[in-house]
């Protein structure tokens, strides 16, 4: 018996590493289930990762490894001198993937891409409630039904979209997830055959990998698309073998039964990187964990008091202790792998004498204030306890008296965002889109207070700085008018900015080609396995 | 007999109505919507937070909702996921079959061993071998699961390399579920090495999920038989001159075995709540895994659905024991 298990464990080893003989076959261990598999309709990595990134593409694409936008199904746009019409030239020949359950007739057409948004868009539009209660929450999020004023077929290869006032992050968006191209033929069928739901079982679309099967918790199968546009991939077949504990994926990478593994244990990154048989990437992550002081409160409203705080908090050890080094301290408010980052502001640096001293000149003694804690573990920040037990302690070398308090999540959400909240809230962000004014302005901009602006921070200088940005479309002078922003974000301090958390992938030694995407996607075009 | 059953039944659908009411009240006491989680750190407008409550049927009065919920669950609907959007059945119907299986065989597996131990360690009293069986089993049943679990994964699958790390089955192997019973489909797939396959897979996770249910029925056993063996009539029959072994199998084990019965038959309510974290580590799609989910993001219609249903299989598998014990014991059926 114990021969033969060990002879078939072996066996099952060398085979998935080999790939089954002929086919060879790529086992990525993913960390948990997808939703669904329609994009549009839901906003978890994981599910972008099983839908959006094998079977579908954008009319842009993300510039792999980075947050740049390159021409995706659109060969090429070109926009209006107001900035409110982008006209997008499809590319040619782009065929839909023909499988067990759809043979397409047509290449991809301006009709496709209509469909894709007006389904999204439209209420009266008849996939719009195809499955009940569905939210398009990412369309709704990014703004597109205030933004769009009409999508046009202009020809049968050329589509445009009118907005209703300036945007440049428009394109940043049509490169994410949400806005990936289905195919209306095959959406044309399901409705006629009354079968609407397959579109979220069964997807179709123009990306690397055709989607086979999907055994429910279990496991993810796809086949390379013999005809796709940008060439066929190197590796036949893709299969996501669901395995949500972070400890259990290692043993299966070690083991062979899987190639790549999202999201380890910082624990185990030492034994991973002396393991002669993988390797291991590291990347910044698109977040940031941030303490927004509440500006509007006394005595946080002075600059001065919200610097001196910010030169109490030593970043370093909170990074070692809550990440085990598995983050960086942050300077700014957006990641360093995002295009605009201002490398060149300096820190505040951690000196809890000349905070303490900062103190006695703005006038403050003897404060007290509340800290509040996350209950939950995010990427951004593993453990808000934690860190807001290091402030404290930090906070309490300057004389300031700390108090953590914590509410159930969703109630910390929304009790956080209220503009007289009582104390500095821990919290953080993970990108969207790859634009900086998804951090800047959303975060930051005075349209978000009382919202998504913890700080309750409305600073005119700033805000206009961002403003401008959104409405320009030169992205030089973009990045200009955001690294001035960074500037006065870090003059004003409206929050201490804590951290950003690196995103390590392990794989196997064998594994060629994977690209690390800044925006925390896992994405298998190009990869290859290569003995 | 008939009369039993019917009595036993009647009590069952007040306690499903308790059960329907827990199971609805218990997800909406739990601060936060499902609709302010999906959002999460994504802020929400207060008229779009409203909107989708409604789209989602949660701003009507809560009796109403309860009443649908109700009358839903008599004509077999359970609502739909809010968070993957399809039937609460259809999802609890694909998954029910690894819980069951997985449950099934920790469970043979428990009883194949727990039972004799619990004899022999009632027979040797107070010998190396009791004391040695029901240290075991205090172990095990102390055992935290978690951890249990990556131990035996690091020794047998990362080091022994004797069983795969985790799955239902290799990943060469692929075939439309049938029965949903990976032993089953395997046999019926006809492919080569795909039952041997889906075994090794099942070694490990039925250890685990065996662990507390094998203590559990050492020690009931155990003590069930010192009891009895003290009774008169395995007294008298000792007198008689009937070997040993029929003393204890045939007179003392029968009536040992009511209350073990009763234990196991408990044990199936353990064995789920036991699948949350074996399911998790081993990456078994099954219920536990599925429902625990559902509570983090508030998924309202799977968490009552979910509830309602594992309580009313449970509620089965007591009836069973019930109708059991009253065929071993005719003294209950009156």
């Amino acid at each position: 018996m114990k021969t033969k298990m060990m002879f078939a464990a072996s066996l099952l080893a060398a085979t998935v590493l080999s790939g089954a003989a002929s086919a060879k076959t790529f086992v990525y261990c993913s960390e948990g289930s997808p939703e669904g598999f329609d994009p549009g309709l839901y906003t978890a990595g994981t599910t972008f990762d099983a839908a959006a990134h094998t079977v579908y593409n954008r009319l842009l694409e993300f510039k792999p490894g980075t947050t740049e936008t390159v021409p995706g199904l659109a060969e090429s746009w070109e926009i209006s001198d107001d900035g409110l019409q982008y006209t997008f030239k499809l590319r040619p020949g782009v065929k839909f993937q023909t499988t067990d359950f759809f043979t397409p007739t047509r290449d991809l057409n301006a009709d496709d891409v209509i469909f894709s948004f007006e389904r999204q868009w439209k209420s009266d539009h008849p996939w719009h409630q195809y499955v009940a209660g569905a939210a398009w929450e990412y369309f709704n999020g990014m703004g597109f039904p205030d933004l769009i004023d009409k999508i046009e077929k202009v020809d049968d290869m050329t589509v445009r979209f009118t907005l209703k006032r300036q945007e440049a992050p428009f394109l940043a968006n049509l490169a994410m997830p949400f806005s990936s191209i289905v195919s209306k033929e095959y959406a044309d069928k399901l409705e006629a055959d009354g079968q609407q739901q397959q579109l979220n079982q069964q997807p179709l679309g123009t990306g690397p990998f055709e989607f086979v099967a999907y055994q429910t918790d279990a496991v993810i199968r796809y086949r390379a698309h013999e005809d796709y546009w940008n060439g066929k991939q190197k590796i036949d077949d893709l299969v996501f073998a669901i395995t949500p504990d972070a400890s259990v994926r290692f043993q299966k990478l070690k083991a062979g039964e899987c190639h790549l593994m999202p999201y380890p244990n910082a624990a185990d990154v030492e034994q991973m990187r002396s393991d002669p048989n993988l390797k291991v990437m590291e990347q910044e992550g698109l977040n940031v964990a941030y303490l927004a002081y509440n500006t509007t409160q006394a005595p946080f409203d002075k600059p001065e008091v919200r610097k001196a705080l910010n030169m109490a908090i030593n970043k370093q050890a909170i990074v070692d202790a809550v990440f085990q080094g598995m983050a960086t301290p942050a300077k700014n408010p957006i990641p360093p792998t995002m295009w605009s980052y201002n490398d060149s502001v300096q820190d505040d640096p951690y000196d809890p004498e000349a905070a303490k001293k900062m103190l006695e000149e703005a006038g403050v003694s003897n404060l007290s204030m509340k800290v509040w804690a996350m209950p939950v573990s995010r990427p951004y920040m593993l453990n808000a306890r934690r860190a807001a037990e290091l402030i404290q302690s930090d906070f309490q070398k300057i004389g300031v008296n700390v108090e953590i308090v914590s509410y159930e999540w969703a109630e910390y959400l929304e009790r956080s965002k209220a503009k007289d909240r009582d104390g500095a809230v821990i919290l953080g962000w993970t990108g969207d889109n790859g634009d900086p004014d998804n951090f800047l302005h959303t975060l930051l901009g005075c349209d978000a207070v009382g919202g998504n602006n913890r700080a309750q921070w409305c600073n005119e200088e700033f805000n206009n700085l961002v403003e401008q940005a959104k409405q320009a479309s030169d992205q030089a002078e973009r990045t200009k008018l955001y690294e001035e922003a960074q500037v006065v974000f870090k003059r004003e301090a409206p929050w201490a900015t804590l951290d950003h958390s690196l995103s390590i992938v392990p794989m196997r030694k064998e594994v060629e080609g994977f690209v690390q995407s800044p925006l925390g996607d896992f994405a298998f075009e190009g990869v290859d396995i290569v003995e | 007999m008939f009369r039993f059953l019917l009595r036993r039944l009647a009590v069952l659908i007040p306690t499903f109505i308790g059960v329907s009411i827990i199971a609805f009240a218990f997800i909406r006491v739990l601060p936060g919507d499902p609709v302010a989680l999906m959002a999460g750190e994504r802020v929400m407008s207060p008229e779009r937070h409203a909107e989708l409550m409604r789209e989602l049927g949660f701003d009507r009065p809560i009796w109403t909702q309860y009443l649908d919920y109700l009358g839903g669950i008599l004509t077999g609907d359970f609502g739909n996921s809010i968070v993957t959007r399809r039937p609460v059945l259809d999802e609890f119907l694909t998954l029910f079959p690894a819980t069951m299986e997985l449950s099934l065989c920790a469970i043979i597996l428990s009883v194949v061993i727990g039972v004799p131990l619990g004899i022999v360690a009632a027979v040797r009293r107070g010998s190396w071998l009791d004391q040695s069986v029901m240290g075991f089993a205090l172990v095990g049943y102390s055992m935290p699961i978690f951890w249990w679990a990556l131990l035996l994964i690091i020794l047998f699958s990362g080091i022994l390399q004797w069983t795969p790390v985790s799955g239902r089955i290799s990943l060469m192997y692929f075939f439309p579920p049938v029965t949903g019973f990976m032993l089953i489909d395997s046999l019926l797939s006809g492919q080569e090495g795909a039952f041997r396959s889906a075994v090794s897979h099942l070694v490990l996770p039925t250890i685990v999920l065996a662990t507390i249910p094998l203590a559990v029925i050492a020690r009931q056993t155990r003590s069930a038989m010192l009891e009895v063996l003290g009774e008169d009539y395995v007294r008298t029959a000792r007198a008689k001159g009937l070997p040993p072994r029929r003393v204890v199998g045939l007179h003392a084990l029968r009536n040992a075995l009511i209350p073990v019965v009763t234990t196991i038959g408990l044990q199936v309510g353990v064995l789920l709540a036991g699948a949350i974290l074996t399911e998790t580590i081993f990456s078994w799609p099954g219920i536990g895994k599925w429902m625990v989910d559902s509570v983090f993001k508030r998924d309202y219609a799977v968490v009552q659905g979910g509830l309602l249903l594992i309580a009313g299989i449970i509620m089965l598998v007591n009836l069973i024991v019930d109708v059991l014990y009253g065929l071993i014991n005719p003294r209950i059926r009156h």
